[in-house]
């Protein structure tokens, strides 16, 4: 009941704003889209672990920071991009860079479960997440380390000049980019999870670990191997999120609870709910800073959205998509 | 060989002869058990009640170089009584609070609404202790001011509790964290809500009023009459702050001997079984939620106090876990090894980070900023206590025992991981 009020003055205040200017209104909205990809892609990762683990992976959200780090240091220091080359190029710096990162993100994930979660598998539930909690403090140290306390951005690579325009509203290639960039990923992640064997194999261990070592998976690898994706995510996201804004080292910490609340608000271990979330508050977001009526303001961003995902955790904790369990959380 | 060892013996024998040791030895065998367990606690009470007197004349020492200053000091008992109240929740209840750092907020700003001129629309003087009766704002009296905040941060405890308590472990986890960071947020922006000047937003509240005695305590024995007024005003914070201590510690030893506590201890090692055998689930969560939170309130507020003010830069995620890794290095549940590790880890915080650092780069080649990696330092901390020693430095037996032989088999929070 209080749900549904609660919606119904979302939509009038959307509306409201929608009427008053409309093509302002697509803009934010577009704005939304991008930063909800990237939310997305990061609250995959989180998903993914806490599906076969029950595992909150908080070092996740500073991967993606130190992925996001280094594929500047890739874009600049080592292909030398500047933006100036021919589109070919560009867009193959881009792939290697994506690819690089990547690859790169995934290693310190499935480090990070290495060092830190495997051996604590056995033990109560709260040590690992104890562990996670300091393991995602040494990550970031790391990016501190490294790159210190500036901010870092990515060349111009991509123009922000309109890809297509439909009346007054234009796309921008910026924008497209990102959106382009994300779906394949998506689509990939899924077949891979639905389709393949290493996929099978994952959703076992994540009902049963037992179960499925005795019908001969092989449990740790099968851990490892979904913290190599979900690093890989998390390297995408870095690289996409540094084409929009600047990061520093504990950009991870802020994004990483937030795509947290979108995998809860989802439902947590659903692969499609994540990105729902993610694409959901990536909106809530663009709206509530971008929006002119009613909206208060980008100082409130945090609050309203672990304002929502509080309100989730405690009326819906299965979240949008996910079955409620035995358990109520 | 055989000469050598004699004299030894014989020295050795002199020796204690001449100290009487053997007779001070059977005199403390003589004493009664309590008394014996007494002694050595009073013993470093009083080295630590003398601290401010000779801290000045203290040699300096390889590596740490000073001693704590009294300032410091006053910090890090204010961090020690914060974690011996973070201990009740995630040591005794067994409840994982990522967002402690709300209730000291919430501590500090009580204490700046209830005992600064915040508020100048209104002039009301409570119990004042030498603050002149002219000035604008609250001024209620700061002994009552920190009562009153434990309690305002109690109901805060519950007000939080009740509606995620039912959510089980990690998913607690997340909403404390949620409420950790919602409450700074709030109290950077709401310097305007609705027009109405709440908390000052960045600026934050200040000045804080400083505790004291009054006139009539002044004259009649000596009291100071307000700390802010007296020369010694760091010594009267640390003796404050060494009593408010105390008294912490006393109550949480004794709440852990309670019903209550065993009831807490219960539902840590078992939830369903804890259900069966009668525990409100619900309202015993919810006492541990509060009384931890009114411990950290009063921290909250007596650090405001301290400082002079409450600004809302100060209230960050890295505090909650910070608090959170001198309970886990001293052992959960444990309130003596929370105790010394908060004192270690408040001071590395504080000086002793930059004095080793410091060491470093003076005395070895190495070039490394020390303080820079402070909360990667404390990362690091948590998982290798994780991994290689998950019951604390100074284990409580119980919770040893626990981690060693592991409990029922469950899907609680504590039991052994459902495969």
């Amino acid at each position: 009941m209080l749900g549904i009020l609660f919606i119904v003055l979302i939509a009038i205040w959307l509306v409201r704003n929608f009427i008053d200017s409309p093509q302002e209104f697509i803009n934010v909205a577009l704005i939304g889209l991008t930063t909800g990809s990237v939310y997305a892609l990061v609250a995959l990762g989180y998903t993914l672990v806490y599906g076969i683990l029950q595992l909150i992976n908080f070092a996740h959200g500073d991967v993606f920071a130190l992925s996001g780090l280094i594929s500047s240091s890739i874009m600049i220091d080592v292909l030398h991009l500047s933006g100036d080359e021919a589109v070919i190029v560009v867009i193959g710096g881009l792939v290697l860079t994506l690819l690089m990162t990547m690859g790169f993100g995934s290693t310190i994930n499935a480090s990070v479960e290495l060092i830190g979660y495997r051996r604590l598998r056995s033990q109560p539930r709260l040590t690992m997440l104890i562990s996670a909690v300091g393991m995602s403090f040494i990550v970031q140290n790391i990016g501190l380390a490294i790159y210190g306390v500036n901010f870092r951005s990515s060349p111009d690579l991509i123009p922000s000049r309109p890809a297509f325009t439909i009346g007054e509203v234009s796309l921008g290639w910026n924008k497209l980019t990102i959106v382009l960039i994300t779906i394949p990923v998506l689509v990939l992640l899924t077949w891979l999870v639905r389709s393949t064997k290493q996929g099978k194999a994952m959703r076992a261990t994540a009902q049963d670990q037992d179960a499925a070592a005795m019908m001969g998976i092989n449990v740790n690898r099968t851990i490892s191997f979904t913290f190599l994706l979900a690093g890989g995510l998390a390297g995408a996201a870095g690289v996409l999120f540094l084409l929009q804004f600047n990061m520093r080292y504990d950009t991870g910490f802020e994004l990483g609870l937030i795509a947290f609340t979108a995998a809860v608000l989802g439902g947590i271990g659903n692969l499609a709910g994540a990105t729902l979330g993610g694409l959901l508050i990536g909106f809530i977001q663009a709206f509530n800073e971008g929006l002119t009526i009613w909206s208060l303001g980008s100082d409130w961003t945090r609050t309203i959205v672990f304002g929502i995902l509080i309100a989730i955790l405690v009326f819906r904790p299965e979240g949008l998509l996910g079955e409620r369990t035995p358990e109520g959380a | 060989m055989a000469t050598e060892g004699a004299a030894s013996v014989g020295v050795r024998g002199r020796l204690a002869h001449a100290l009487r040791l053997d007779e001070l030895g059977r005199g403390w065998r003589r004493l009664p058990g309590r008394a014996r367990a007494l002694i050595p606690g009073l013993v470093l009470l009083t080295i630590a009640a003398l601290y401010p007197l000779y801290v000045e004349s203290l040699p300096s020492v390889p590596v740490i170089q000073e001693f704590p200053s009294v300032s410091t000091a006053v910090i890090m008992i204010v961090f020690v009584m914060m974690a011996v109240g973070l201990n009740i929740v995630v040591g005794y209840a067994g409840l994982l609070d990522l967002g402690y750092v709300a209730f000291y907020a919430v501590g500090a700003y009580t204490a700046g609404w209830l005992a600064s001129g915040h508020f100048q629309q209104v002039k009301i003087h409570f119990g004042s202790a030498g603050i002149s009766t002219d000035l604008q704002g609250i001024h209620i009296n700061m002994w009552i001011v920190l009562l009153l905040a434990g309690m305002l941060t109690g109901i805060a405890g519950i007000l939080i509790g009740l509606p995620t308590l039912r959510l089980r472990g990690d998913y607690l986890a997340i909403v404390t964290l949620g409420f950790g960071e919602i409450i700074p947020q709030f109290v950077r922006n709401a310097d305007s809500l609705a027009g109405f000047n709440l908390t000052a937003g960045t600026f934050g509240i200040n000045p804080i009023d400083s505790p004291g005695f009054g006139e009539g305590l002044n004259s009649a024995i000596g009291l100071p009459v307000n700390f802010q007024q007296s020369f010694e005003k760091v010594n009267l914070f640390y003796w404050s702050a060494l009593a408010l201590l105390l008294i912490t510690i006393f109550c949480s030893v004794r709440l852990r001997d309670s019903r209550l506590g065993r009831a807490w201890i219960a539902i840590r090692e078992d939830e369903t079984a804890a259900a069966a055998m009668g525990v409100p689930l619900m309202r015993t969560k919810t006492w541990a939620y509060a009384l931890g939170a009114f411990f950290g309130g009063i921290a909250g507020a007596f650090y405001a106090s301290f400082k002079g003010g409450a600004f809302p830069s100060e209230f960050f995620f890295n505090i909650s876990v910070f608090l959170l890794c001198m309970v886990i290095l001293g052992g959960m549940g444990s309130v003596w090894g929370v105790v010394v590790a908060g004192a270690i880890l408040a001071y590395l915080n504080q000086e002793g980070l930059a004095n080793i650092g410091g060491y470093i780069n003076d005395e070895t080649p190495l070039e490394f900023e020390v303080t820079k990696y402070t909360f990667g330092i404390y990362g690091a901390i948590i998982v290798l206590m994780m991994l290689f020693r998950p019951q604390g430095l100074i284990p409580e037996r119980r919770r040893a025992s626990e981690i060693e032989e592991g409990v029922h088999e469950g899907d609680t929070l504590y039991g052994e991981r459902h495969s």
